[in-house]
């Protein structure tokens, strides 16, 4: 019988921690594949963030240094320069990339340091319980946002997709969405094309995924994935928004 | 690199730090501007890359702290190198740094606070630097030079310590050492047997396991056997590792102790007290953390009157009398920092004079 699908190389055979219903796993597994196929795995250095994310050296069986909150960018920077020769991507959360972490994200990018980030957007603190994230969509109720996000004194949601493809630096930026096979399928191609990218020494290339959480969110898994397609994707448009190859 | 350096050169103690550093192997630097050790990041963008190291000016000290821990983990010799402000900026990352067990150069070159204070010399972020400065429970090996060659010499030494123990390591000077100009012999790097970095992230290879950089630690016991295990190795620093310097204490009855600059102003103090029929001597500690305990509790044995300079209004004092003997007197002379707070020789030697005169005279009948 042949095997038409499996568990990638690059991931341990370990149940995770995250919420049923969750991204992560899917992201996870995509950016396995995505190592796999590229043939990366034993040159790869894997920088956790912190929040639900943070388990990353559990899930991939790879190196992985765990940086501080926001810092993955700098930590990466950091190994990249120490080791050029070697493949070296982020994995970080809203809160973690968007908020606390802003500084070193546009600065990483600016300088199109060679490293691939990806970025796990559920508008929300998920790991802390729920808090109001940086991309936390107008109106939306968080445990720190009970009457909905005010954008009069909150500011209005970051769309880091396109900010960062603003920049010079920038050798690629995609939005990619996790719900729809359709969709899975285009994550997984542009997360390949991401990483291929930092293989050719183009620059800086980044991935926002955007992803659903039940449980903070306070929905059944099919009701999240619902706001994903419902919700987030109007505000925050699926596509490529750099791409030097078209430069 | 080894071969033997015997000609002087006459460099600042900051340039002197990031010469050491090349010496040293030091493959990356990341650094952010700042009085008074912006010596440092200009000197090495200029040289680093010749060596084919690489220098990055980071967007702030937090993001080169970070850097610093990236290429670190990645098993290569960093530094970074700031004063006052930027050195509480980078806690974050010494912490984080501490609680992944690794090493790392980090260069203080203090001057004045709290706040944005001033840039003149001071010594008041002795007690940030000798008790970690961030937070957990941790410390770090902190180094402090008193002239342009130890500038040089600790840099180096360092780097070594922090590799062998894999605890970050600080060279603590402030805008006197590191402004000042003196002459120096460039020594080569020693020859040290330093372990592999067989820890380190480089990608995992093939067949070989998984290595993982972290200080999470929700493991049940994990945490507090790792607190235990860092105790008993910042013990075995203490055994191994404490360096001072002592001048004439053979016959002392009155030892003043300061360390860095301080030191130095007060060792012509205690040159001017010999020459006026005063049996005084100087115990400068050169390892800050750690603390040379037992030297102080050697010469408490048989001198029992101590007097701590400091440019601040009283830290290293505390180590002072946690050192010595319970009969030893500690007494205390300050200038806390700020712009013509430098004590001159005359003024601390009229601090030695008259606390020497006034020692009890159980003191004479001894001798």
């Amino acid at each position: 019988m042949k095997q038409v699908f499996t568990r990638p190389e690059s991931l341990k055979d370990v149940p995770t921690h995250f919420c049923p219903g969750c991204n992560h796993g899917t992201v996870h597994r995509l950016v396995g594949e995505a190592i796999d196929d590229l043939g990366l795995r034993s040159e790869t250095i894997g920088v956790a963030s912190v929040g639900c994310s943070v388990f990353l050296y559990g899930y991939f069986d790879i190196d992985v240094i765990e940086a501080p909150h926001g810092r993955a960018p700098a930590v990466a920077t950091g190994a990249k320069r120490a080791r050029p020769d070697r493949i070296v991507f982020t994995y970080q959360g809203d809160g973690d990339l968007a908020a606390i972490g802003m500084s070193e994200i546009i600065h990483s990018a600016n300088r199109g340091e060679d490293i691939t980030v990806i970025f796990v957007n559920n508008t929300t603190y998920g790991m802390t319980g729920g808090q109001m994230a940086p991309t936390t969509l107008p109106g939306q109720k968080t445990s720190t946002s009970p009457y909905g996000r005010d954008v009069s004194k909150d500011g209005a949601p970051f769309k880091m997709a396109e900010l960062l493809a603003g920049l010079d630096g920038v050798a690629f930026s995609a939005r990619v969405s996790l719900d729809s096979p359709k969709n899975v399928l285009m994550a997984k191609k542009l997360i390949k094309t991401a990483f291929q990218y930092q293989v050719e020494k183009k620059g800086f290339s980044f991935i926002e995924a955007l992803s659903s959480c039940p449980t903070n969110w306070g929905m059944s898994p099919l009701a999240a994935n619902q706001r994903v397609t419902d919700e987030m994707v109007p505000y925050f448009p699926l596509g490529t928004y750099k791409n030097r190859a078209d430069l | 690199m080894n071969s033997p350096v015997t000609e002087k050169i006459f460099v600042k103690g900051n340039e002197a730090v990031a010469m050491a550093a090349l010496e040293a192997g030091c493959r990356c630097y990341f650094g952010y501007p700042i009085t008074p050790q912006s010596d440092i990041p200009e000197y090495l963008s200029r040289e680093l890359p010749k060596t084919g190291g690489e220098f990055l000016q980071a967007e702030s000290e937090i993001g080169a702290i970070n850097m610093l821990l990236g290429a670190s983990a990645a098993g290569v010799r960093a530094m970074t190198s700031s004063s006052g402000p930027g050195i509480s900026l980078k806690q974050e990352g010494i912490s984080y740094m501490a609680g992944s067990e690794l090493p790392g150069v980090i260069v203080d070159i203090m001057r004045q606070g709290p706040g944005l204070g001033g840039i003149d010399a001071s010594q008041a972020d002795y007690f940030q630097a000798t008790r970690g400065g961030g937070h957990g429970g941790y410390r770090i090996i902190v180094l402090a030079p008193n002239s342009v060659q130890e500038m040089y010499d600790l840099t180096m030494l360092a780097f070594d310590l922090s590799d062998l123990y894999r605890i970050p390591a600080m060279v603590l000077a402030d805008s006197v050492i590191g402004q000042m100009k003196e002459s120096i012999v460039a020594n080569a790097r020693p020859e040290v047997v330093l372990p592999e970095k067989g820890w380190a992230v480089r990608g995992r290879g093939e067949g070989t396991e998984q290595n993982v950089v972290k200080s999470l630690k929700l493991g049940d016991g994990e945490m507090e056997k790792f607190h235990w295990m860092m105790h008993d190795r910042y013990q075995l620093l203490a055994d191994k590792e404490n360096r001072w310097e002592e001048y004439q204490t053979d016959d002392a009855e009155l030892i003043v102790t300061a360390f860095g600059s301080t030191s130095r102003i007060s060792k012509t103090a205690v040159t001017m007290a010999r020459e006026a029929g005063m049996k005084v001597g100087l115990m400068r500690p050169v390892t800050l953390f750690p603390f040379p305990k037992p030297a102080y509790a050697a010469l408490s044995e048989r001198c029992k009157l101590f007097l701590t300079i400091e440019l601040s209004t009283g830290q290293m004092v505390d180590d002072v009398r946690l050192s010595v003997a319970r009969d030893a007197e500690v007494a205390f002379y300050g200038r806390p920092p700020g712009a013509g707070s430098l004590p001159t020789p005359e003024e601390l030697f009229e601090q030695i004079a008259h606390r020497y005169r006034a020692r009890p005279a159980v003191a004479e009948v001894t001798l």
